[in-house]
């Protein structure tokens, strides 16, 4: 146990003392932070849609139709119950819903103006905003078509659930958490580990009566650390600098970070027992686990509209899991139980990725 | 009789169908200086592995400091040092710092560390820079305290692979002094090298030719044997037989 400690505060003391690495550590995150502000826009297709027909007469049949046959929808389930939007959002059946009330056809034709409500996911806020967009112009599409001698308007009222004011933030706070535990924890435990058998102090470690399983153990604990200290302060900066607040419950928001945290250090240990040199360990950490979690976490490119290998790809991502899991506690204020099947995932991730490390570990050189 | 602290019967390494080491034989005596020569990819480093426990041997039998080599590789950690080819401290860490962490590794309490720092310092008279990083210190002196951390927990046996490569002769002469000084001490020390004026300074010898062990003897009479003026000679007449290729 005292070695242990000894181990690690020697690990402390490379840490900090290389300025760089704390540069990486602690100054991305705040950087990526401020940059992501400006999220890319994206084009939505086939968004899960909950149609509630409560006029069941020939113009709400005829708008859903049109919806029906537009590529950018796939109408998830025609309810009655205005209830059923909560549920089927909160269990991501759905991304938006569109209420066409009572009376419609009846409004439209006698008074020549009926009214839709339109209601969108908003935790994704360039999705939503785009689907509004679509569905409005479906709708208009519809009202001209009705080619009357007195034009006939029907009035979408709009409302976003979760995050009313469409801040770009809450998108972008799990997706640079997910990118910054990904970078620090895969990448400085795997080339922290592969620089000792680089520089050759791995071989005198091995010599000692110092385990070397341990080895793995104290490179792990000071980097779980540091990242959780990460974790702190990208939340601090979401709360307090871009006004994020944190729905859900903290506690479990910091347990399923540990969780990620462990996924993304396993892959580290991974990827260090597989190579002999820190250029290769940063290199596989860059493009086979940061461009995976940039291009597949759903955080800059939708998942959805990816074609279905890659959407396949993208299960094997952990980082989409993760990013998933801070949107829906932090963004949507879910428990466990939204959340306990991604974690699952997670968990499986990492027990595999550990057990073939294990198992992969040579004690001895050669 | 002396105690005899390495004993190697038929140890064999093979590395598919390349044998690295090939079947050598060979004991080592407690506290003498014991020498293993060979060229560059005679098999040197590799019994040195084996014998350390970071290497399984393919056949032979082995025992260091009375331990079997394929069961109590965690009983022999405990009794060696190792001073590995390539260069092993940790150089952004401090003179202090480096040998705080290698003693509190090998186990050392507080007090010994404290009392080994001290000593250490004064005696490789690095008192002027023991706050300073390891990466500024002249090779020299890292490889002085290279050895001193690699017996800084008293081992009974510490090897010593190819230590004083890239010094200059003085150094290396300071270096050996190091080594004698152990060995007065009762620590046996097993050193790989292909430098000739250091052959001469080992109690015994062991001269490598393609994994084989050609010749084994005291300095003086190994060159009575090979009718050599020096070692340079007797290796030389050795190494003219490899058919290895390096």
């Amino acid at each position: 146990m005292k070695r242990l400690l000894v181990f690690i505060k020697k690990e402390f003391t490379h840490v900090l003392r290389d300025k760089k690495t704390l540069l990486i550590l602690f100054g991305m995150p705040i950087v990526q932070v401020l940059i992501f502000g400006f999220v890319l826009s994206n084009e939505v297709k086939n968004t899960d849609l909950l149609v509630i027909d409560q006029a069941q007469d020939r113009a709400s049949k005829e708008i859903i139709s049109k919806v029906q046959a537009s590529e950018y929808f796939d109408i998830a389930s025609v309810t009655f119950d205005v209830q059923d939007v909560e549920a089927s959002f909160k269990k991501g059946k759905s991304k938006a819903a569109l209420i066409l009330p009572k009376d419609f056809e009846k409004n439209l034709m006698t008074k020549h103006v009926a009214q839709v409500q339109i209601l969108a996911d908003a935790s994704d806020p360039n999705h939503a905003t785009t689907i509004e967009n679509y569905l409005t112009a479906i709708i208009r599409d519809y009202t001209n078509s009705l080619n009357a001698s007195m034009p006939y308007t029907i009035i979408p009222e709009v409302r976003m659930l979760y995050n009313p004011q469409l801040k770009g933030a809450p998108n972008f706070v799990p997706g640079v958490m997910a990118l910054i535990l990904m970078l620090v924890c895969v990448m400085m435990t795997a080339i922290s580990i592969v620089r000792e058998k680089e520089m050759g102090t791995m071989e005198v470690l091995l010599v000692s009566p110092f385990k070397p399983i341990m080895v793995i153990v104290s490179k792990v604990v000071p980097y779980f650390i540091l990242s959780m200290l990460n974790i702190v302060s990208i939340l601090l900066l979401s709360v307090y600098v871009l006004g994020v607040p944190i729905k859900g419950n903290v506690l479990l928001l910091f347990g399923e970070s540990a969780l990620f945290i462990s996924t993304c250090l396993s892959l580290g240990i991974f990827i260090s027992i597989k190579t002999q040199t820190q250029q290769v360990a940063m290199l596989i950490s860059l493009m086979g686990m940061l461009l995976p979690t940039v291009l597949f976490s759903g955080f800059m490119f939708p998942i959805e509209n990816m074609p279905f290998p890659l959407r396949m790809i993208s299960n094997i991502v952990p980082a989409k899991w993760f990013y998933i899991i801070v949107k829906d506690i932090m963004i949507k204020g879910l428990g466990f139980a939204a959340v306990w099947k991604e974690s699952l995932i997670l968990m499986g991730i990492t027990v595999f990725f550990l057990g073939i490390s294990i198992k992969n570990f040579k004690i001895r050189l050669a | 009789m002396e105690e005899v602290v390495i004993q190697a019967d038929k140890l064999t390494k093979k590395f598919g169908d390349f044998t690295a080491t090939d079947a050598i034989t060979f004991q080592v005596r407690k506290g003498e200086i014991f020498g293993f020569l060979g060229a560059n990819g005679a098999g040197k480093t590799t019994a040195m592995r084996m014998l350390c426990g970071l290497s399984v041997p393919t056949s032979g039998e082995a025992k260091v400091a009375g331990f079997d080599i394929y069961k109590e590789t965690e009983s022999i950690k405990k009794n060696i040092g190792y001073m590995s080819q390539k260069f092993s401290l940790y150089e952004d860490l401090t003179v202090v710092e480096n040998i705080r962490f290698f003693g509190g590794i090998y186990g050392l309490n507080n007090e010994q560390i404290k009392n080994k720092t001290e000593e250490l310092i004064e005696r490789l008279g690095l008192t002027s820079v023991r706050k300073e990083l390891v990466v500024d210190l002249p090779l020299g002196w890292k490889q002085k305290l290279s050895f001193s951390i690699a017996i800084i927990h008293q081992p009974k046996i510490v090897f010593l692979d190819e230590p004083t490569g890239g010094v200059d002769p003085l150094t290396r002469r300071q270096f050996w002094e190091l080594i004698y000084e152990a060995a007065h001490n009762g620590i046996t020390v097993f050193v790989t090298t292909h430098y000739m004026d250091e052959a001469e300074y080992c109690d015994r010898l062991s001269i490598m030719v393609d994994g084989k062990i050609k010749a084994l003897d005291t300095p003086k009479n190994l060159k009575m044997q090979f009718e050599a003026e020096s070692m340079d000679e007797v290796f030389y007449k050795l190494a003219r037989q490899a058919t290895r290729a390096e």
